[in-house]
């Protein structure tokens, strides 16, 4: 013990504590100037780099949507515009309970069933955190009377948004269609086009016509606001600007008018028109009827409207003349007879004696002509006149079915024809090898024979038959069929046209082209099937009716259309273009139950023309049926 | 002068270090400055903070002219009343944020492992003072019990942060009171190999945040988050700084905490290194002064009190600061004299209190 004082004297004690006081510092030092070491790597190594890590923290890139190109008519009439509103708009993901919300929403803001229902659907079909409107087109009163409310609505924001605007609505629907709400479809398209970020701040896009296949000039350039943001992403100040350039203004080839007084003419019928231009391949009228409003599109339709029109016997949904396929009937004939003439299966003096019905060598079954005891003796110029079918079950029994298809596609049956729209349907134009692949079985000389008459197989749209006259018209020039006559780029300000849009003149002798047209306009003078529709023009107009079977009438049954359903009725059709000598229109016609061509289609037929080439408009002869009606 | 203000003016400066006394005034200004900024200018903020600095400076003023033989009394009932206070947390203690800190005297919340941050060095010291004339292996352990307990306790509630600063004072008490270099290097050894079983103690989120650590972008929104978001406010702040007022990081909110364990962010963001060099030299000058004030101290509880209170400032500096740059894991230790809220700166200018009595009182009992 007397040691272990003697050790612990006062001294040594002191430089033993100074000794680790000093070690202490040492380890001060160290690890001070671990820190400084560690700032010196942050903040002049690595500056660089968290500089721009801060920047980026910082400044957030906000889209300003572009406004959507305007649709205009070839007369600048518009067809489609914008208009901005306000919106009230929910994120769902930020409203615990939806329900509730949207009833306490109603003390504030009118919200209609309709309203709700059209949320409902809009909720289904996109993500959560997405604003969605509920009501759409607020009020100013209503507007104000939200704002002062607002804190109480979290998640539910008013907000000045541009919405498109169709203000013929249904009439023309058909071409332009509409657009909606982007969907994750959409999305993947966007996606795949490298289109992204022109489509930050975009909800919307075509779906479907012009809207959508225009859609890339339509939709314009993206603008974008560099602004400065909280960590909660509230922007705190604008730092710079890159300024939307609006989508650029399609013009289309449409005459609006002439769509109304087609459309009108259709009265309550079904059925589809489309009118060329046969010397350029402009579409001057495209109407599918019934038709739908697509403003009902544009705000997200509700579940009750869309199940109305989805399930509609009309099938207003359906564009008629473009993604329907119908059997040409006799509007095939002109076209049956070129090709008679000009592969030398027939001249045009060439008669056959029609007894009511055609048969094949050595087989009983009847193919009747529509007429029963038929036509007498027929030559080329009467068979088309009359329209009498056993002169055509024998001219397709003597081509046979390859010849037709090979000659008759060039008039571009059985192909798409290449609108500038999307959804067309391709027809069928048989052949031997098309019934292989698709029946996988072999040709008989039998299915031959209805097709001669546009019936069996034959197919057709109505845009496609309407091209085909146009390239009749046109004297075997054939134009592609196209909507948009020229488009505005809003960035340069030039006015693009659209390419010549000639394809390929079809090699058929002058001669046999004006035999075909001679007959056609004998079509509407008396004695033709469609007298009325050339009955005191002023102008020539060449024409062919049709009837398409809807049904099949048995062998020794009679078509009597007062004892078949309406909708079992055949459809009625007509192609005609005028003036017959310099045509400026042609079109096709198709009336659907509308039973023979010339007594429904004609009348339509004839208001066009009479519009398009005179001014005429068709009010006054409507009236003068009124004024007559009584008297009847 | 009148001599009444002399008299005043004595009496206030007698027991004050001044040279202390300035770096602390001078830091203490440089945490109202960066307050301001980093509560986006709120003068209230920073107005209550001054309530805050003027009770601590009253704190440190009285503990100044209280003698350390007298200090030495406190010792022991302060102890024991902090390890019951602890014992009553771990019992009945509230939680808040998943961790059981407070204890509620229903006048008022109280959190018992403050106290233990002056309590347990006082306590150390005092033991070792009274057991100065013959210091055997048995105090030592004694020692460490007394440190283990309160430590053990604090860890559990939990409050990792508290427990590691608890733990260096005290461990910095043993330090300086002689521990044998043998069994400093047995603990170094053995804490390396309990490594894996401290590790498998650790709760979830003390792992999350070591591991963090290592690589904080793997959980930028979670954990990671504070790291990344100060070291980038740090980085970006460069050589120089953005600024008073300027820096984007705090201001635009990305910054959690930024006011309190945070506030060295905001600082290096918009000092720069240069405000950073200066800090530390500012710090180094404090720590300068206690170790000197521990080295001329005149008794064992005096030095062990000195060195500790001392060694414990540079801990607070460096874990905070470590934290903030990214080298340390996430725990909640302010920066001293600069973080707001008036506990940690009443701890801090209270030992700050206890280094001036200590350096004055020498002098009076040397004349």
């Amino acid at each position: 013990m007397k040691e272990k004082v003697e050790i612990r004297d006062h001294q040594r004690e002191m430089r033993a504590f100074r000794l680790r006081l000093g070690l202490s510092a040492g380890f001060i030092l160290f690890f001070f100037l671990l820190l400084v070491s560690r700032f010196f790597y942050l903040q002049v190594i690595q500056h660089e780099h968290f500089k721009t890590l801060a920047e980026n923290n910082r400044i957030s890139i906000v889209p300003i949507t572009p406004n959507r190109g305007l649709i205009l008519d070839r007369n600048g009439i518009v067809l489609a515009r914008n208009f901005s509103a306000y919106t009230l708009e929910i994120t769902p993901s930020k409203v615990k309970n939806l329900n509730k919300t949207i009833d306490e929403l109603s003390k504030y803001v009118e919200i209609s069933p309709s309203d709700k229902r059209r949320f409902r659907r809009l909720l289904d079909d996109s993500h959560s955190f997405e604003s969605l409107p509920i009501r759409t087109r607020l009020k100013d009163e209503e507007v104000a009377r939200f704002a002062v409310n607002n804190f109480r609505f979290p998640g539910v924001e008013i907000h000045a948004r541009l919405f498109r605007q169709y203000p013929d609505g249904e009439l023309t629907s058909p071409f332009l269609g509409y657009i909606g709400r982007i969907n994750d479809d959409d999305l993947d398209k966007i996606d795949a086009a490298g289109d992204t970020a022109n489509y930050k701040g975009t909800d919307y896009i075509g779906k479907m016509g012009i809207e959508q296949s225009f859609e890339k000039q339509l939709h314009g350039t993206t603008g974008f606001d560099q602004v400065e943001v909280d960590s909660s992403g509230r922007e705190v100040r604008t730092l710079s600007r890159n300024p939307p350039i609006s989508g650029d203004i399609v013009t289309l080839t449409i005459d609006s008018k002439l769509q109304e007084i087609a459309e009108k003419a259709f009265g309550d019928f079904r059925g589809a028109l489309v009118a060329i231009d046969p010397n350029n391949g402009e579409i001057l009228a495209f109407v599918s009827k019934p038709g739908f409003d697509p403003n009902l599109f544009v705000e997200g339709i509700d579940n009750q409207s869309w199940q109305a029109l989805n399930n509609s016997p009309d099938k207003p949904l359906l564009n008629r003349a473009l993604h329907a396929e119908y059997p040409p009937g006799s509007t095939f004939k002109p076209f049956m007879a070129l090709a008679g003439l000009q592969l030398h299966a027939r001249s045009p003096t060439d008669t056959i004696s029609d007894p009511g019905y055609f048969e094949l060598p050595g087989q009983s079954h009847h193919y009747r002509d529509w007429k029963p005891g038929g036509h007498g003796m027929v030559d080329l110029h009467k068979s088309i006149v009359v329209s009498c079918d056993t002169y055509y079950y024998g001219l397709a029994n003597l081509l046979g079915i390859d010849k037709i298809h090979d000659f008759i596609s060039q008039f571009g049956f059985g192909k798409k024809t290449g609108i500038d729209i999307g959804g067309e349907l391709s027809g069928v134009l048989p052949s031997a090898e098309w019934k292989m692949k698709r029946y996988k079985q072999k040709w008989y000389a039998g299915d031959t024979i209805p097709v001669g008459i546009g019936q069996g197989y034959d197919l057709v749209t109505p845009l496609q038959l309407a091209f085909a006259t146009a390239i009749l018209a046109s004297d075997g020039n054939a134009y592609k069929p196209h909507l948009v006559e020229s488009v505005r780029n809003s960035k340069t300000g030039k006015i693009e046209k659209t390419a010549s849009a000639f394809l390929y003149k079809l090699d058929i002798d002058p001669n046999y082209l004006a035999d075909v047209r001679s007959a056609m306009v004998d079509v509407t003078k008396p004695g033709g099937t469609a007298p009325r529709v050339g009955e005191g023009a002023p102008y020539e107009v060449a024409a062919k009716t049709g009837t398409a079977q809807v049904i099949g009438i048995k062998q020794g049954e009679k078509y009597v259309a007062s004892n078949i359903q309406e909708r079992y009725r055949d459809h009625a059709l007509l192609i005609a273009y005028a003036p017959a000598d310099h045509p400026r229109i042609a079109l096709a016609i198709l009336v659907e139950n509308g039973g023979h061509g010339g007594t429904t289609a004609g009348p339509i037929a004839r208001q066009l023309m009479d519009y398009y080439l005179l001014d005429k408009l068709p009010q006054e002869k409507v009236n003068q049926e009124k004024i007559n009606a009584p008297a009847d | 002068m009148h001599p009444l203000i002399r008299r005043l003016h004595r009496t206030l400066s007698n027991h004050i270090d001044s040279f202390l006394l300035i770096c602390t005034m001078i830091l203490i200004s440089l945490g109202l400055a960066v307050l301001f900024s980093a509560s986006d200018e709120n003068l209230a903020k920073v107005g209550s903070q001054v309530v805050n600095i003027a009770v601590a400076c009253v704190v440190m003023w009285a503990i100044a002219n209280v003698p350390p033989h007298q200090l030495m009394r406190f010792a022991l009932p302060l102890y024991v009343a902090g390890l019951v206070l602890l014992i009553g947390v771990a019992l009945f203690g509230e939680i808040s944020n998943g961790a059981r800190r407070w204890l509620n005297l229903g006048i008022t919340r109280i959190q018992p492992s403050e106290l233990m941050k002056i309590a347990v060095p006082l306590m150390l010291a005092w033991y070792f003072d009274r057991h100065e004339s013959a210091l055997g292996l048995k105090n030592y352990a004694i020692a460490a019990a007394i440190l283990l307990v309160p430590v053990l306790l604090i860890a559990r509630q939990p409050d990792l942060g508290t427990a590691i600063l608890i733990a260096s004072s005290g461990f910095f008490v043993l330090f300086f009171a002689g521990l044998s270099w043998k069994i400093l290097g047995g603990l170094f050894v053995s804490g390396l190999a309990s490594l894996p079983i401290l590790w498998s103690v650790l709760h979830d989120y003390q792992k999350k945040r070591l591991l963090t650590l290592i690589d904080p972008s793997q959980d930028p929104l979670g954990a990671g988050y504070h790291t990344i978001q100060s070291m980038i406010a740090l980085g970006s702040g460069g050589p120089v700084g953005k600024g008073w007022l300027h820096g984007t990081q705090a201001h635009l909110d990305f910054l959690p905490e930024h006011t309190t364990d945070f506030i060295f962010a905001v600082f290096s963001e918009e000092f720069g290194l240069i405000g950073n060099l200066f800090l530390i030299f500012l710090y180094s000058l404090v720590i300068a002064r206690g170790l000197s004030i521990a080295a001329r101290a005149p008794t064992l509880f005096s030095r062990l009190m000195a060195g500790s209170i001392t060694m414990t400032f540079f801990t607070y500096c460096f874990v905070n600061m470590g934290m903030v740059s990214g080298i340390l894991p996430v725990v909640g230790v302010p920066l001293p004299l600069i973080s707001y809220g008036g506990t940690s700166m009443v701890t801090m200018l209270l030992g700050f209190g206890i280094l001036m009595s200590i350096h004055t009182h020498k002098k009076l009992v040397k004349t």
